[in-house]
Parts: C-alpha cells; sequence; structure tokens
C-alpha cells in the first residue's frame, strides 16, 4: 500500500513522497527540507524548486500555529457527503509553514475563529486509511 | 507593439440545461459573431478553442468543433485556464496575431455543464485543486472562497450583508440580460436567507452553473480596419499565477494573480484604475467581486465596502461593474465565462450594450479568474 491510504478519499497512487504516509502512521505530520539548500515544503515536496536538488529530508510540524481561515461546508463533492457539515481551514505555523485540512470535530464551534492556536494530529480513518486534522492546540 | 482589435463578439444565451450537443452549442455563438458583421468563415485564419476538459465527454474538442464550424484546413488548437480559459484564449490570439503568423484568429469558448450531474461536477471541481494534498479533504469551489471571504470579514470587517449587496447589483441588471440563466428580480431579505453553502457564503452568494459558449474575433489593425466599421482595440493583457495549494498563499483577503495581472495590464495600456470606465469581474461567488473592487485598484484594500454600499459599482457610480448581471445572474459556463464578459465589454465600447449601456464608456476591463486565484487575467480594451 502506499500514497491511496492518504485521506478520505485519495485521487493520487504514487508520489515520491509517499513516505509522508509512513510517518502518519508513527503519528507524526510532516514536510521535508531540501538538504541542499534548506527550503521548508509542506505539503512536502520530492523536489526543490529553489536549487533543483531532490535530496530532501523530514521535518515533524509539531510546533502551535495560528488558524488564519476557515468555514464550515455544508454541502460536499461527491465521496464526501456523508461528513457534512464539516470545516476546513488553513494555519499558519513558524518559518511561514501553513497547513490546509479539516478541523477536529470536538472543538467547540463557538472556539473555532481566526487565530485560535492550532496543532495538528493524526487521525485513523475506516479501512487502514489515514489523515492529519487541525485540532485546538 | 502591432495593434490588435476585437472585430466581432458573440455569446448564446446561457441556460441550465443546453438541448443539444457541444458543437451545436459552439454554432450558437459563431453564428451570433458572424451574422451582420460581413466577416466570411474563409476570412478567419485560425481558431483557438477554450473550454474545460473536465466536462466534455468529446476527447479533443477543438477538432470537431472547427470542422462543425466550417473552419477546417485553418490550423486549430485548445487552450484551458478553467474558469478563465477564454481569456487565455484572448491572450494566445493577441499573440498569433501580433507575432505576424495570422491577421484573424477566432477564440471560441464554450461548457456544456449539464452533460455530468450536479454532485460529478463538484467532485470535478474539487479537483481543480491540488489532488494529493487538498481535495482528500473534501474540497469544493464555494468552500475555499468562503475561506477568502472568511479572511476579508477577518481583516477589514467586511459583513455578510456588504456581499448581499453585491448580488442585489447583479439582480438588478440579470433581469435585463436576455442571455443570463437568472432573470429574476431579488430582494436583499432573499439573499440574505441563512441557507449557507459554505459559511460564510450562503446560495445567492454563488453562481450557477450552466451551459453556454462565446465568440471573440480578433484582427490585425489593418484587416480590423478593412473588416469592422467599429473595432474596439486591445490596449493591456495582464496575466499572473499563484500556487494552486492554499498553504502557498499568502493572503486570503485578496487575489495575489488578479493584482499582478491588473498590474501587468495597466502597465502595457498605459492606464490607470480611475481611466476605466466600465468593467466585467470574475463575480463566480459575491466575494470574488469584492475582491476583484481592491485588486483592480477602484477602490484601496477594505474600501471595496464602500464602493457597494454607496452604488459606486452601478451602472450610474464612480466605477460601474457587472452592469450586465455578471457570472452570479447569467450563469457560468467556465469555458465560455471569459469570451462572455469580453463580449459585454465590447458591446458597451460600442455603445450597444442596450439598456445596460454606461453613458460614454471608452475604456473597459475584463478580470477573468481560473481556479481559486490560480490563473489570473485582466484586459483592457478601448474604443479608439
Amino acid at each position: 500500500m502506499g500514497f491511496e491510504q492518504f485521506g478520505i478519499v485519495s485521487f493520487t497512487s504514487t508520489t515520491k513522497a509517499e513516505k509522508f504516509v509512513d510517518l502518519l502512521k508513527e503519528g507524526k505530520v510532516c514536510g521535508t527540507i531540501c538538504k541542499s539548500c534548506g527550503a521548508k515544503f509542506f505539503p512536502p515536496r520530492s523536489d526543490c524548486n529553489v536549487c533543483l536538488s531532490d535530496e530532501m529530508e523530514w521535518f515533524d510540524v509539531s510546533g502551535v500555529g495560528d488558524l488564519i481561515t476557515f468555514t464550515q461546508a455544508m454541502y460536499a463533492p461527491a465521496g464526501f457527503e456523508n461528513d457534512i457539515p464539516y470545516i476546513l481551514g488553513v494555519a499558519q505555523f513558524d518559518d511561514g509553514v501553513k497547513a490546509f485540512g479539516r478541523l477536529d470535530k470536538s472543538i467547540k464551534e463557538e472556539n473555532i475563529k481566526p487565530g485560535m492556536k492550532i496543532k495538528l494530529k493524526v487521525v485513523d480513518l475506516d479501512n487502514g486509511r489515514l489523515s492529519y486534522i487541525l485540532t485546538q492546540a | 507593439m502591432p495593434k490588435v482589435g476585437v472585430i466581432s463578439v458573440g455569446q448564446s444565451a446561457f441556460v441550465r440545461a443546453y438541448p443539444g450537443s457541444i458543437r451545436e452549442l459552439a454554432f450558437e455563438a459563431f453564428k451570433d459573431a458572424l451574422k451582420g458583421s460581413g466577416i466570411k468563415t474563409e476570412q478567419i485564419d485560425a481558431s483557438v478553442i477554450c473550454s474545460a476538459p473536465e466536462y466534455d465527454k468529446q476527447r479533443t474538442p477543438a477538432g470537431l468543433v472547427a470542422e462543425y464550424l466550417g473552419l477546417n484546413p485553418q490550423p486549430t488548437f485548445y487552450v484551458e485556464s478553467v474558469c478563465s480559459s477564454s481569456s487565455s484564449g484572448l491572450r494566445t490570439a493577441y499573440a498569433l496575431i501580433a507575432s505576424g503568423l495570422h491577421d484573424v484568429v477566432m477564440v471560441l469558448g464554450f461548457q456544456k455543464m449539464s452533460e455530468i450531474s450536479s454532485a460529478e461536477s463538484q467532485e470535478r471541481m474539487g479537483r481543480g485543486a491540488d489532488i494529493q494534498w487538498e481535495a482528500p479533504f473534501g474540497t469544493m469551489m464555494p468552500a475555499y472562497y468562503a475561506m477568502y471571504a472568511r479572511g476579508h470579514f477577518q481583516k477589514y470587517g467586511t459583513t455578510e450583508e456588504d456581499l448581499g449587496l453585491i448580488r442585489l447589483k447583479s439582480s438588478t441588471y440579470g433581469v435585463m440580460n436576455d442571455k443570463a440563466v437568472f432573470r429574476k428580480s431579488l430582494t436583499l431579505d432573499k439573499i440574505m436567507e441563512p441557507k449557507y453553502i459554505a459559511t460564510p457564503l450562503k446560495m445567492m452568494d454563488c453562481c450557477a452553473n450552466a451551459d453556454g459558449s462565446s465568440c471573440v474575433i480578433l484582427a490585425s489593425e489593418q484587416k480590423a480596419k478593412e473588416l469592422c466599421e467599429k473595432p474596439v482595440w486591445i490596449r493591456g493583457l495582464g496575466m499572473a499565477t499563484a500556487p494552486i495549494n492554499m498553504a502557498g498563499r499568502d493572503t486570503f483577503s485578496g487575489l495575489k494573480c488578479a493584482q499582478l495581472a491588473a498590474s501587468r495590464a495597466y502597465d502595457m495600456a498605459g492606464l490607470c484604475p480611475k481611466d476605466i470606465d466600465v468593467a466585467e469581474v470574475h463575480d463566480c461567488f459575491t466575494i470574488a467581486e469584492m475582491m476583484a473592487y481592491e485588486d483592480l485598484g477602484f477602490a484601496e484594500p477594505g474600501k471595496g465596502k464602500e464602493l457597494i454600499r454607496n452604488k459606486e459599482t452601478y451602472k450610474e457610480g464612480r466605477i460601474p461593474v457587472n452592469v450586465d448581471g455578471g457570472l452570479l445572474s447569467k450563469g457560468h459556463p467556465i469555458g465560455a465565462t471569459g469570451g462572455s464578459q469580453i463580449r459585454t465589454i465590447v458591446l458597451q465600447l460600442r455603445g450597444a450594450a442596450g439598456p445596460m449601456q454606461v453613458p460614454n464608456a471608452k475604456i473597459g476591463l475584463v478580470h477573468n479568474i481560473g481556479g481559486v486565484g490560480i490563473y489570473g487575467n485582466v484586459s483592457i480594451f478601448s474604443a479608439d
């Protein structure tokens, strides 16, 4: 099994970044850093567009970030209908790293606002699938 | 830079479900552009066909459309940048003419969104985002623009009612546009009904899917003067791109690609925002029009809400915007949309816009965005 294990519905089965899924299994949400020039990427990239190197190492997005924006989706695309409503958002972490994803359903709605403190957390989905969520730090 | 002129424009009615095939839909706009223009099919040297291919069952539609319009054996090919495909087509056609390769080039945009179901269409729209890292969360266009709405509200204090006022303006003109899919008059109460699609965007903040086609015919300066009494000249073309992934965006209160495209178009034209007499902006959602006011320099960042509160973007205002009803009323047949916007501006600059005419409009602007700010196209036209 490879990258198709990532997310609620997967559209990509093969990627050089599939170690992302192995790291999720270890409870880590990781991006990549270019070994050659130090550029930092989340979501992870396999190739550095700054210096063209493909030598990458993984780093853990373990810090606390700020929620920048969010929306509660009342309708969903095909394959996600059973999940509505759900909240999507973007959080900003140190070094300019940003992460897009769903917000933890257990967060009280009145607490969700731009500026709230966020950390990334691995979640196990049905059928052995894995993802990450934005949860309250 | 050699001058390139628009010598004719056409559009089909935009409808929920076109009762014909894509070649027949394309023919509607082509016929509308040719009839009464004096231009003959054989005078068109090449065609650029624009649509978003995920809606088309037909593989390689350019060949099919060119054949049906009678445009064999001239060159034809396909240009795509989702919702801004036909503005990218305009850019391509301009280059074909300005380079001297061709004298007369047609840009034909079409989309038959009803080829697939609404749910399938939403799924495809989600895949207009990054399928590796974002679509697995369940993404769709309204949710993305909703995150921009939240960002704008948070930074500038814009409100849901401000967005409602944009829809109210749209419906004022949609009623007058016989090519629009949505021609009902709306009240602010109706618009503000809390039918959320993706908070804070409600049903009436969103444009509808539609089937439609548009056609723009361009020519070199000499040919334009030969073939057309009132050519409308392309003065500035700006295009820019931004990361497809939301994690790569640096702001959620404006579209960087639109800001850069506008700046490039103004530079090329030697014009500034206050020179624009009439504009068509990409209002796929009300928040998109609000951001366009600011991204195009019609208002300072954060002051877009003042423009709509003071009705400055109505026909009688300082800078009339989308006085044909915009995408919100016309509907948004992806590949046809940019060409429809260009058509409106060309009619305005020719004084042929009927009840929607802005008096003495001489310089017009089209702002056409692909995806959630992936591709930004801004084009400036003038009557002289």
